[in-house]
């Protein structure tokens, strides 16, 4: 479904990526694990179009995605929860839940609201209040219910452990997981290495710009170079 | 104590022209970051223009009409100059906005001319006798127009699809461009309305106080004082702003001397800058990294 072929991006002059090469299946939930500085982030923002790449190309089912500008990016329902969380923190919940529907012109915008309601009942009771006010984990949750809102093919997430105890941890994962399972392909973007790995199919391990390591995410949490490097065992 | 209500009375009416101008500063800052400081020469670009299609023989209405329309444009050429530039710093765009005003004031120098110029007000000489001041018309159409396109730009922002993809843009711009909002499109509509909104006020005022080609420096940095005393965060801020700037000036001309008038503004806008530097509600607008 997403392919990346031999992409390499500079950040302000530095090299972020170079030469990543990995490739997504529809379905499939798969995780890119790093460290802090790997440039994670940067290949996210690279596939939503937010950063140009230098070389290598990007494609979504088949197409040539590399030059397109984010919001035609968008159009083809690739949604990307951005690090941070990215929410409309001076609009209220329900506004933030709309504005993930930007694109669409449906007349299923309403149900599709209140099925959010149902995933996360807290939202409701919210849905009036500045996004910006509510607590991390339920600032999480509207950030997965706006991306939930575009109707999205690929999902994309940066960190969605970022900032959260681990127990809202576990229920954004859970909420995660029970998306795949209606059929949204999911890119995992994260520092929490065990969980990514807990929770995905298969696995990328980015270190300084480069994949030197990809393989079933099992396997991968049983590696010897793994544990050390980043299961802190 | 009539007296004090006569200033007041005019201070508002000068007032809401100068919010006019205080929300296009903040509707381009708060999506853009950029001070455009051509805001003055758009309310000038809408007096101007309206003054010379009255006199080509064009009826008022369709005079108003063609110059906030030829106004727009003009909001979207500076767009284009500074989406052209858009490796630029935003210091150097603003002084792209300085550059493209002192441009407009020559073309307005040289496309019209140097004299003073007025127009009849639109709603006829007359004036109601309150308390024993009196309030023109023109007045009352002046503060009727804005009020509506305050409560308008309210439901514009609060309840449509673009209003609200603006709002998204000026507080998360990255957020915005992934919801599939495009963000080029975004700006121009916002320059083009700023544009749109400075030249009603510029219209709306040549009755009052006439126009000429330079109109525009005075009117644009009155408007600029007014967004800043507003926060510059917030368009209804500037609507404050405005009001408190137009009052204050008003009060001073009247019972100081009106050779001070033009001197409030500079010093409400500095007092507000070393005192209260979030603006009169104490906003303070986050640093957008």
């Amino acid at each position: 479904m997403l392919r990346v072929e031999n992409l390499s991006c500079n950040y302000k002059q530095i090299i972020a990526l170079s030469d990543v090469s990995l490739h997504i299946n529809r379905g499939e939930i798969v995780s890119l694990i790093g460290a802090n500085g790997a440039g994670k982030t940067t290949l996210l923002r690279t596939i939503s179009g937010l950063h140009n790449a230098k070389n290598g190309n990007i494609f979504f089912e088949g197409q040539d995605i590399t030059k397109l500008e984010s919001h035609d990016v968008a159009k083809l329902a690739i949604t990307q929860i951005p690090e941070g969380r990215g929410l409309f923190s001076i609009l209220s919940v329900e506004e933030n839940l709309r504005l993930g529907a930007y694109l669409r012109a449906d007349s299923d915008i309403e149900d599709d609201i209140n099925k959010i309601y149902e995933k996360f009942p807290i939202l409701k009771e919210k849905s009036h209040e500045y996004a910006g006010t509510l607590s991390g984990g339920q600032q999480q949750m509207v950030a997965v219910g706006r991306a939930l809102m575009s109707r999205p093919k690929l999902l994309l997430l940066d960190e969605p452990s970022m900032g959260l105890a681990p127990i809202v941890v576990e229920e954004i994962f859970k909420a995660i997981k029970s998306l795949r399972d209606n059929g949204t392909t999911i890119f995992i973007v994260e520092q929490n290495a065990f969980l990514a790995l807990s929770v995905t199919d298969r696995a990328y391990v980015l270190e300084n710009g480069k994949i030197v390591m990809s393989g079933n995410s099992g396997e991968l949490l049983k590696d010897e170079k793994v544990k050390e490097a980043y299961l802190g065992a | 104590m009539i007296e004090l209500f006569g200033f007041l009375l005019s201070g508002v009416t000068v007032g809401f022209v100068y919010a006019l101008v205080g929300i296009g500063f903040t509707v381009i800052y708060n999506s853009s970051g950029i001070i455009n400081f051509s805001q003055g020469e758009f309310v000038m670009a809408g007096g101007m223009s309206t003054v010379f299609l009255l006199k080509a023989g064009l009826p008022l209405g369709v005079s108003f009409i063609l110059a906030i329309l030829i106004t727009s444009m003009i909001g979207i050429v500076l767009y284009k100059l500074i989406a052209f530039s858009k490796n630029s710093s935003q210091i150097s765009l603003i002084i792209l906005t300085l550059g493209f005003a002192i441009f407009l004031r020559g073309l307005a120098e040289v496309v019209f001319d140097k004299e003073l110029h007025t127009m009849p007000s639109f709603v006829g000489d007359g004036a109601f006798d309150m308390f024993g001041t009196v309030l023109t018309y023109q007045s009352i159409l002046i503060m009727v127009v804005s009020i509506v396109i305050v409560v308008a730009l309210y439901f514009f922002f609060k309840k449509t699809k673009t209003g609200q993809a603006m709002m998204a843009a000026s507080i998360n711009v990255d957020a915005a461009k992934l919801m599939g909002i495009n963000i080029k499109k975004i700006l121009m509509i916002n320059f083009a309305l700023s544009a749109a909104i400075a030249s009603i006020g510029g219209v709306l005022l040549t009755p009052i106080t006439s126009t000429n080609y330079e109109v525009g420096i005075m009117l644009g940095l009155k408007g600029f004082a007014a967004a800043i005393i507003g926060g510059l965060g917030s368009p209804f801020g500037a609507v404050a702003g405005g009001l408190v700037l137009g009052i204050l000036e008003s009060l001073i001309a009247g019972y100081v001397s009106s050779e001070y008038k033009d001197a409030v503004a500079f010093v409400a806008l500095l007092a507000i800058l070393f005192f209260m530097p979030g603006g009169i509600f104490g906003n303070t607008k986050a640093q957008r990294v």
